[in-house]
């Protein structure tokens, strides 16, 4: 019991690097129903502008913010050249425009700031909580920040008159043109947006799983998988469903004998398409109706 | 994700380019090219002939891909665990039970069918992404199982299995990689005569029409559950094909070989090719071979970024792939001409 009590709890560690990212995911989901393949390279690429900006001199705040605020500009100016030029192509050229854009986000990152691994720092320092080290003080603050993020996107898009533009935008883009939104710039924000997010989590996570090129490889697919089986549709399910997928991932890692160490990755992605089987819109997603 | 993903040249071959009719240009351009590709590895060097060896099978892995996305609407970013276990079965019937290459070939595509089928069933639960991420898991999951110490006497682990490159038969006057590409090319006209036959028939039609409406096309009395897994298995017997082949051309298998990478690189060719279109694939198969490296050579550091942005440039020119690309033109020509 001590061990699984454990295990939950370093599950809960690591879910929270995949709830960070999983929120990022369901942002920019909500506003152009897609998913973003490119999403983990894009937080990689600011969390080395922040990396920069530290070396640069910088205190961790004003580079935190800067980062923040690259990545809104930059999420915009990537929506404004590369996709709206192609918004009337079928979804699967769009695909290929994101798997492009991993490409180049990657080889970029790792042609200006090589492929060496890099430490960076935290500020919530790395001390253990609870005496046994399994989470540490850092793994607590990350917890935070990802609460504190959902906290201002609920607040955002429930209680300003620009968050319920932009849900308009993403429900029924017609009706919202005609009652005077601008589609197209909701959708821009939304990328700029969900950029910064992904900045903010590439931040948290950069401490945890060190700094290079390919940080985000498996953290992206467990991202998804946390996005997925939490509901694309709702941003709170996302965070639970990121945390849901650090858990079991662990449990399966110690539980299951046999393969349980080597295939923890492929139990917990089957146990995940199994929840989906039964439940196909998502433990927290709306089910979506529509008229024949 | 619905789309509608137009497969239409019945309507094109009404039209006439310098007064015939598109649909005998189609034919002539259809003799001439395999003519071409009967001719060329006589003409060009070893390696060439290799790469091109490569190309048409990951054709034929396309159009797998293709009948499952582009003819069923159904999609999938898992093809690389199809075309691994058809690798991984034609390594090692040949590895360990001496089977003769060529028996390998039908066995991998057998074996493919029966995992692509008892994977479609529970997957018609699932729809777009969610299927995507299913098909997803999959992928990622391939390589690892391949590694796996229960599988290890069979798959070799993470070393995989080497096996012999077979020689021309008949005393042919044919180096070994020219004998592979005439083999190659052989299976894989099957299979194009397969898929071509396997769309016109009443079972394509059916196919076709869960695509472009499942409760119509249920209503109209076909059986979308059982047409739905039965194209994941066809789907997964074209693509294991192409494992197969491709373990025999490469004379080696390992467990990274088969990455979600691989499915990428599937699904790129599928969409530069052209979602819906036959002929495409094999413009799709020979891109995803020979664009990555003519990225190498433009920059050594920069591969990738340069890879990317050829595909953008792609995607720009021609949204809706080669073959929509070519429909385009040959309509323009076809007016101008009338």
């Amino acid at each position: 019991m001590d061990l699984f009590l454990h295990q939950v709890l370093a599950g809960v560690a690591t879910g929270s690097i995949y709830a960070c990212l999983a929120l990022a995911i369901v942002m920019i989901y909500q506003t152009i129903n897609h998913l973003n393949f490119a999403q983990g390279e894009m937080a990689m690429f600011s969390t080395f502008i922040a990396w920069q900006l530290m070396q640069w001199g910088a205190p961790y705040w004003i580079a935190f913010a800067g980062a923040a605020a690259f990545s809104f500009v930059a999420g915009i100016a990537i929506e404004r050249a590369l996709f709206r030029p192609i918004h009337n192509a079928p979804v699967l050229s769009h695909v290929v425009v994101f798997i492009a854009l991993f490409a180049i986000l990657n080889s970029l990152a790792g042609f200006i700031w090589d492929y060496n691994v890099k430490s960076f720092p935290t500020p919530f320092g790395s001390r253990p909580l609870f005496g046994n080290g399994l989470m540490s003080s850092h793994d607590a603050g990350m917890m935070g920040a990802t609460l504190a993020m959902l906290a201002l996107l609920y607040v955002f898009f429930r209680h300003t008159r620009i968050g319920l533009a932009m849900r308009a935008a993403a429900a029924n883009p017609q009706s919202a043109r005609l009652s005077g939104i601008r589609v197209g710039w909701m959708i821009a924000l939304g990328w700029g947006m969900a950029a910064a997010i992904g900045a903010v989590a590439g931040v948290m996570i950069a401490p945890v799983v060190f700094l290079d090129p390919n940080m985000m490889n498996s953290i992206l697919v467990y991202g998804f998988a946390g996005a997925v089986v939490g509901g694309l549709t709702s941003p709170g399910g996302a965070v639970l469903g990121g945390f849901a997928v650090g858990v079991i991932e662990n449990l399966a890692g110690t539980f299951i004998p046999y393969v349980g160490r080597e295939l923890k990755l492929t139990i917990a992605l089957f146990i995940i398409v199994v929840v989906l089987t039964v439940k196909p819109s998502g433990l927290f997603g709306r089910t979506v109706v529509t008229r024949v | 994700m619905k789309q509608p993903l137009r497969f239409d040249l019945t309507q094109a071959s009404a039209k006439t380019v310098a007064g015939l009719s598109i649909k005998t240009w189609t034919r002539a351009a259809v003799i001439a090219g395999v003519f071409l590709a009967l001719l060329l590895p006589l003409a060009i060097k070893g390696f060439l002939v290799f790469q091109l060896t490569l190309a048409l099978i990951y054709a034929v892995a396309i159009l797998g891909l293709n009948l499952l996305t582009g003819f069923n609407g159904q999609f999938s970013l898992g093809h690389s665990a199809f075309y691994g276990i058809g690798a991984y079965t034609a390594a090692i019937l040949m590895d360990q039970a001496d089977v003769a290459y060529y028996w390998t070939v039908p066995a991998a595509g057998a074996a493919c069918f029966i995992v692509g089928f008892l994977f479609g069933l529970p997957a018609l639960r699932l729809e777009g992404l969610y299927l995507v991420l299913a098909t997803f898991a999959l992928a990622i999951a391939m390589p690892q199982l391949l590694k796996s110490t229960p599988l290890e006497p069979w798959t070799g682990g993470v070393q995989g299995i080497v096996i012999l490159k077979p020689d021309a038969p008949f005393g042919l006057p044919l180096n070994s990689d020219q004998w592979l590409y005439y083999f190659t090319i052989q299976t894989a006209a099957l299979m194009y005569a397969g898929a071509v036959n396997l769309v016109r028939s009443r079972t394509g039609r059916a196919i076709m029409a869960i695509r472009d409406n499942p409760i119509a096309a249920s209503a109209m009395g076909v059986d979308v559950a059982l047409y739905k897994s039965l194209t994941f298995g066809v789907s997964a017997l074209y693509t294991g094909v192409a494992g197969a082949l491709g373990a025999i051309a490469v004379q080696f298998v390992a467990p990274d070989s088969f990455t979600f990478n691989l499915a990428i690189a599937l699904f790129v060719g599928l969409v530069i090719g052209g979602v819906g279109s036959i002929p495409g694939t094999l413009l799709g198969g020979l891109f995803i071979l020979f664009v990555p490296n003519i990225a190498e050579e433009v920059s050594k550091g920069l591969a990738q970024a340069v890879y990317g942005v050829i595909l953008i440039m792609v995607i720009y020119l021609m949204p809706s792939g080669a073959a929509g690309f070519v429909r385009l033109i040959v309509g323009r020509v076809a007016r101008s001409w009338t």
